[in-house]
């Protein structure tokens, strides 16, 4: 058998396990694995300018490919850099595989220099974690890893390495496991039939139902059996920020994003509904509002792999957990089954069409996509801003943002029609996040169109990756909707601080973001004149191998709605403008 | 309400970590934790006792479930059970109070298993409210130091928590 040291391991699992890029960040704790990488030359490493980058970077590649992202850190700074991506992807169940070094074994414990308790301060923010005892367990903890992040609910997994253990000169059979099984860990593989059966028959009965599906639909590749189903049963369907794309949005049985900043149509159907089908979702508080006023008519079903995201908010009365391939198929045969054993055609298709027109006249009056719902100023307003990148890009973009107004400005007129189009930080809100996802995309997909929308402030928490992008030639496209504030904080500032703007803007120091890209080597184009929006666009994305900085001046007291009133509100709380509320 | 759940995992370096700091990242409380391994010295068998509604205890249950290094988990007190703490006492022990703790230990079925000039150990095994009673009812005596085990569990009958 092949003897190898634990660094070639190291390398040589990842090689085997399919891995196409590495991201990283080199360091003393490290430096046995990145001789090891730099011998073997195998798997493509990236070298991010920031930690927090890497995993991020990771991160929306997994999002984009449905591969875990893998990650490479040394101890002590680098690996807790690494925190706050690994929080990111633990909170939308992102498959992520972070390798990080450790101080040598005997020195544990002992406050070495650059030591820090990985394991311990990762522990809440993971699916699970290894310390790595012994060199000839690297190969089967590796292959754990990689199995544990991507099945059942998938998440994060930290492999902690002391750097004795990959030591050159200590070698040890190598044999990669051809699979794995662990008594502890065993995801559920399919639905309880009996479940099924009554969810199928609540649904068939229902006279209001909503579609109400989240992330999960996308993790679990159930997209396209969750569009059959809706199509065959003609009821409506909205997806939460996670999901968006789950059910594409150009489609008329769509309803929008649903959730503090959703539809007004999405919002009014879920809290008049008498049946939610919840799919992959899991009634987080930015989507709930008041939960004792949650959808008061409702009975609800609820799918998920993960039993503990099941009644943990909300009561439920139909829990299915399983994942959502195999529990949407058997709940789509059980349908077809009742349909043609009923004597009366199910569903009601008399009142299926009321609650259609009901929900036609809620569009009519305030849908986001039925008429222009907001004003106008001398400045370009950034919902007009993301419809340019719409159509400059067809809709079929790769779109990653930040977190604050441009986000949500970004998931209401952006419209996905295919899943894991839409990149962006939903659990955690972590500024930053955008510019690395978006490198991570454009490494897996170099010929698709990435862009990454943001706000000038969020894009200055992780802009060194200019210099990545630089390095790597990654020709990703920034649109900076710069309202110079941090507008969503100013945003709440404005609706329940009487508009006292602490500490939500930067007087005059921004950067000349043109002459920044520029100094990175890449091209900067600074727009302000209403006129000059779509050809800009359409410019920057004509340059296919650049990366392009748009800094699109936009109006700065713009505020997002709907918003959903809070706190003690329902769902069907909103306020649709400044000035009106429903 | 209180309950008891037995928790079988994996005898890994960690695994009782993360347990313990579920615990207190998801705000439930621990009354009293006992854990060891068993005849299999890969796995440890953890009793735990907390306190909750049912909702609450479900989703304790689930994510105890999701932990990776977790086998099993049950809740004893669905069920008949028996359950076990384990006390020690330090008492002072002299003059009229040395015979006075020793009947007390008598009535209770405890035993002295340290003597020295002026003090007792005494060790009581039962449920919780024995090991109170007993504690209250050394009355006069001055107790110096209390060590307890935590409950320690296990359902009657046919029932058994193996894999
Ligand atoms: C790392 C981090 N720190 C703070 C916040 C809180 N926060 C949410 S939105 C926001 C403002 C973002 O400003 P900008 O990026 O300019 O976006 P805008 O809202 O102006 O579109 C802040 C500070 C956060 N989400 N993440
Ligand atoms: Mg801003």
């Amino acid at each position: 058998m092949e003897q190898l040291s634990g660094g070639d391991m190291i390398v040589r699992a990842l090689e085997d396990e399919g891995v196409e890029y590495i991201f990283g960040y080199p360091g003393g704790a490290a430096l046995h694995i990145y001789d090891s990488i730099f011998k073997a030359n195998s798997v493509p490493h990236i070298l991010v300018r920031h930690e927090q980058a890497a995993t991020h970077a990771a991160d929306g590649y997994a999002r984009a490919t449905g591969k875990a992202g893998v990650v490479l850190v040394t101890s002590g700074p680098g690996a807790t850099n690494a925190i706050t991506g690994i929080a990111t992807a633990y909170m939308d169940s992102i498959p992520m595989v972070v390798i990080s070094g450790q101080v040598q074994s005997h020195l544990i414990g002992e406050d070495a220099f650059q030591e820090t308790d990985m394991v311990g301060i990762s522990r809440p923010i993971v699916k699970h974690s290894f310390l790595v005892q012994r060199t000839e367990d690297i190969p089967s903890i590796i292959k754990k890893a990689f199995y544990i992040a991507t099945t059942g609910r998938p998440g994060p997994v930290v492999v902690d390495v002391p750097k004795d253990l990959t030591h050159p000169e200590h070698k040890f059979n190598y044999e990669y496991p051809e699979s794995v099984s662990m008594r502890s860990y065993q995801p559920s593989t399919k639905g309880h039939s009996g479940q099924v059966r009554k969810a199928a028959r609540l649904l068939l009965n229902a006279k209001r139902p909503v579609i109400y599906a989240g992330g999960g639909v996308i993790q679990g590749e159930g997209s396209e059996l969750l569009t059959r189903l809706a199509r065959k049963l003609n009821y409506p369907v909205t997806n939460t920020l996670m999901g968006l794309g789950v059910y594409p949005a150009t489609d008329r049985q769509f309803l929008g994003m649903l959730g503090m900043h959703g539809f007004y149509e999405a919002n009014m159907a879920m809290h008049h509904s008498d049946v939610i089908l919840a799919v992959g979702a899991r009634f987080d508080d930015r989507v709930t509002n008041t939960v004792s006023k949650f959808c008061p008519g409702a009975k609800i079903i609820h799918i998920d792999v993960d039993p503990a995201s099941i009644a943990k908010i909300v009561p439920v009365d139909v829990p299915i957990v399983g994942p959502v391939t195999t529990v949407l198929k058997d709940l789509d045969a059980q349908i077809d089954q009742q349909q043609s054993s009923s004597e009366r055609t199910l569903p009601d298709a008399g009142a299926i069409a009321d609650w259609w027109s009901q929900i036609d006249n809620w569009r009519a009056a305030h849908g986001l996509w039925h008429g222009r719902r907001y004003g106008d100023s001398d400045f370009i307003m950034p919902q007009d801003a993301i419809t340019a990148l719409y159509e400059a890009t067809d809709g079929e973009a790769y779109v990653t943002s930040d977190v604050g107004q441009h986000q949500m400005f970004a998931a209401q007129y952006y419209k996905f029609d295919h899943p894991r189009r839409w990149i962006n930080s939903g659990g955690l809100g972590t500024m930053g996040f955008g510019l690395p996802a978006a490198m991570g995309i454009k490494l897996a997909m170099p010929d698709a169109e990435v862009a990454c929308v943001t706000g000038e402030g969020s894009i200055q928490m992780n802009i060194q990756e200019l210099s990545t992008c630089a390095q790597y030639d990654v020709s990703v496209k920034i649109v900076n909707l710069r309202n110079n504030y941090l507008g969503m904080v100013k945003q709440w500032q404005d609706m329940q601080y009487d508009s006292r703007y602490s500490e939500s803007h930067y007087a005059s120091s921004l950067p000349d973001f043109v002459k920044l890209a520029e100094a990175y080597g890449h091209v900067g184009m600074e727009i302000k004149d209403k006129a000059d929006l779509e050809p800009a666009m359409r410019e920057a994305f004509a340059m296919k191998d650049k990366l392009v900085f748009l800094d699109i001046f936009v109006e700065p007291h713009e505020h997002v709605y709907p918003m959903q009133v809070a706190p003690n509100g329902a769902m069907k709380d909103m306020w649709l403008s400044k000035t009106e509320r429903t | 309400m209180r309950r008891i759940l037995s928790v079988l995992m994996e005898n890994e370096p960690g695994a009782l970590s993360r347990v313990v700091g579920l615990f207190s990242q998801r705000g439930y409380n621990i009354e009293s934790l006992n854990v060891a391994p068993t005849t299999d010295n890969t796995l440890s068998r953890l009793t735990l006792t907390t306190t909750g509604d049912d909702l609450k205890i479900e989703q304790i249950t689930k994510h105890l479930n999701k932990i990776v290094d977790v086998v099993k988990v049950v809740d004893l007190t669905e069920g008949a059970h028996v359950e076990r703490d384990m006390l020690l006492v330090k008492v002072r022990a002299e003059g009229a109070q040395r015979d006075e703790v020793k009947r007390t230990t008598d009535i209770f079925r405890g035993q002295i298993i340290d003597v020295g000039p002026a003090t007792y150990i005494v060790q009581l095994t039962g449920p919780i409210d024995k090991l109170d009673s007993f504690l209250s009812a050394l009355g006069e005596a001055e107790i110096l130091e209390v060590v307890r085990s935590g409950v320690a569990g296990m359902a009657r009958g046919e029932k058994v928590l193996t894999i």
